[in-house]
């Protein structure tokens, strides 16, 4: 029987345009959703409880907004959703981050927590390992499969390809994509997750010392250079060599 | 001036280019590096010599066999002095780097990508925007590759401290990459192919003008999804890897914003696509609008005779 927990964070739709206004982004017109890997530690978390027993709790950082992406993971499968967060808090950085959930993480008693390889708005991959230090555990990032005959064994990128991992009991499993399928809400799903209870919880977090100071858009690349039919490719070819030096 | 620490990137027991970038970065943020080096076998740091790093530290122990993430944050945390820790954004060290920081109380921000002063830029939600934060006190970054100028070589003055780890995963089994091909998280030069290629066979085109240049094979989602033959750790995007190589050749690849969330960095961008209107061509540099079917035997020619 195993106590899992599984990192959920609210995220803009990778399809939204990202808008910079003045000098910090505008998303209020975006679509939010489940950070994309995030999907992934789900489906492993899910099966990690078909697998040895136990159950599976959704935790997110955030403010109210958040309760979304926790009511989502519900409908497709897991048993309690939690939320951290606490009014008084300024601006998070990656420890205060880490210092939160891995409070809460504690508080809930788990066992092995599952996240995903990096959040979809930060990009930073930094949470999984962080909190695994934190716990004093193991850590393993960018698996891209898990299977739990016996243990628990994971595939890892590794030098020169891949590795075949095997676990100890305390772990944060940090997840790639990979051939899992991730499987969708069904009616009862959401039908139970609707009427589901967020439970909020607060930890403490201490004030950044890396702290926001502007966005920008990403910086615009001159106007290429587009050739009509396939001889077109020599010129090509000497502007990487003489233009470009990139080969 | 405060100290700075590089962690050396390295592969296949020798310490890689990129590391030299590394020193430029520390010096930009104002700080006196001195260069760690990971190893089961020191000789490897006597290479790691750089202008304007006056020590080279190689802690030598045997779990840096395999990559542990706690036996080398803590491995490494036991002997390196403090100050700011600079390391390469390649999953790997970014991995490393999130732990040390967690260890030593500090902050980390991932994939910089330009340093002024003590204002870090780096990329969020996938490239659509750039972020600038302010950083007091020590810090933990990784630098992604290809912006920082490598620093000139120097002779390294290195000394040795053995220290051991406890290794908490154990590695069952190494898969080798089948072919003696570069990973796509590794290379300067990327050729992708999509689902424009039409069959996973047609990706030996691909190879083929991948074996000239040295680059790596890629593939967008639709390709890997579509095509068992095409396995998930050549995708690049969204959910897949994130690249930023010298050159990136995107063929038969419609350039969906999940697609260009992993390669849009790139130095320079080239698009085969028969479709003059796909997505790709506004971020290519050099776009050919043109079947590959026609455009790669000519690109693998010209390429060819130039590299020969
Ligand atoms: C949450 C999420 C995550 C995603 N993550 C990723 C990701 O990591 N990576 C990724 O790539 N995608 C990702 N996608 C999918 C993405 O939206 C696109 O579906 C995918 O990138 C399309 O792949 P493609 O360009 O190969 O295929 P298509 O869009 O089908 O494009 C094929 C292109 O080939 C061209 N073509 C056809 N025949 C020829 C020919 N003979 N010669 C030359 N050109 C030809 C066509 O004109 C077309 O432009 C993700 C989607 C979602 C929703
Ligand atoms: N605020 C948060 N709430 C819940 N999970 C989070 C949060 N931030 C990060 N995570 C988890 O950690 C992973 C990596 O995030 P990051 O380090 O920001 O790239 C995410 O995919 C989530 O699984």
């Amino acid at each position: 029987m195993a106590n899992i927990v599984v990192l959920v964070k609210r995220v803009p739709d990778t399809n939204a345009r990202i808008v910079v206004n003045g000098n910090q982004v505008d998303l209020s017109a975006v679509k939010w959703v489940i950070s994309p890997y995030d999907e992934f530690a789900i489906e492993n978390a899910l099966q990690h409880r078909e697998a040895h027993g136990g159950s599976v709790t959704a935790l997110t950082l955030g403010p109210s907004d958040a309760d979304k992406v926790l009511k989502d993971a519900k409908a497709i499968g897991v048993d309690e959703i939690v939320r951290v967060w606490d009014d008084s808090w300024g601006e998070l950085d990656s420890n205060g981050v880490q210092i939160a959930l891995t409070e809460a993480i504690t508080n809930l008693n788990a066992d092995v927590v599952y996240c995903g390889k990096n959040a979809a708005d930060t990009g930073a991959g930094s949470t999984g390992p962080g909190i695994a230090e934190r716990l004093g555990w193991a850590s393993v990032s960018n698996i891209s499969d898990v299977s739990f005959d016996g243990g628990v064994t994971v595939t890892a990128p590794a030098d020169g390809g891949s590795a075949k991992i095997s676990l100890p009991t305390n772990v944060v499993i940090s997840c790639d994509k990979g051939s899992v399928k991730v499987r969708k809400p069904n009616v009862k799903g959401i039908m139970m997750a609707k009427r589901s209870q967020v439970n909020v919880v607060s930890a403490s977090a201490p004030s950044a010392s890396i702290t926001f100071v502007s966005h920008s858009p990403p910086p615009a690349k001159p106007a290429g250079k587009k050739y009509e039919g396939a001889s077109s490719a020599n010129e090509v070819a000497k502007l990487l060599r003489d233009e470009a030096n990139v080969i | 001036m405060s100290e700075s620490m590089i962690i050396a990137e390295t592969s296949k027991g020798i310490v890689s280019p990129v590391t030299a970038e590394l020193v430029s970065a520390a010096i930009a943020l104002g700080t006196n590096p001195t260069v760690i080096v990971p190893c089961t076998d020191s000789s490897i740091a006597d290479s790691a010599g750089y202008d304007g790093v006056a020590k080279t530290i190689a802690i030598k122990g045997d779990c840096f066999t395999n990559y542990d993430a706690s036996s080398w944050a803590s491995a490494i945390d036991a002997v390196m002095p403090s100050g700011s820790i600079v390391v390469a954004a390649t999953p790997q060290s970014k991995d490393l780097a999130a732990r040390i920081a967690a260890k030593r109380g500090l902050a980390v921000v991932q994939d910089v990508v330009k340093i002024d002063g003590k204002n870090l830029t780096s990329p969020v939600f996938s490239g659509k925007a750039m972020q600038t934060v302010s950083a007091t006190g020590d810090f933990v970054i990784s630098v992604r590759a290809n912006i920082f100028q490598s620093a000139s070589e120097g002779t390294a003055n290195v000394s040795v401290i053995d220290q051991s780890g406890d290794v908490a995963t154990a590695v069952q089994e190494i898969m080798e990459r089948a072919s003696a091909r570069l990973d796509v998280s590794e290379a300067n030069v990327i050729i992708s192919g999509g689902r424009g290629m039409g069959s996973p066979d047609n990706f030996s085109h691909l190879e083929r003008i991948a074996d000239v240049l040295g680059a790596a094979v890629g593939a967008s989602r639709a390709a890997v999804d579509t095509w068992d033959e095409i396995p998930h750790n050549m995708q690049v995007g969204q959910t897949g890897k994130t690249v930023n190589p010298n050159l990136y050749i995107a063929v038969g690849i419609s350039g969906a914003i999940q697609h260009l969330a992993g390669m849009r960095s790139s130095k320079y961008i080239v698009a085969i696509n028969k479709d003059a209107d796909a997505p790709i061509f506004s971020h290519a540099d050099y776009g050919i609008v043109s079947t590959w079917e026609e455009t790669l035997p000519i690109l693998e020619a010209a390429l060819s005779s130039m590299m020969s």
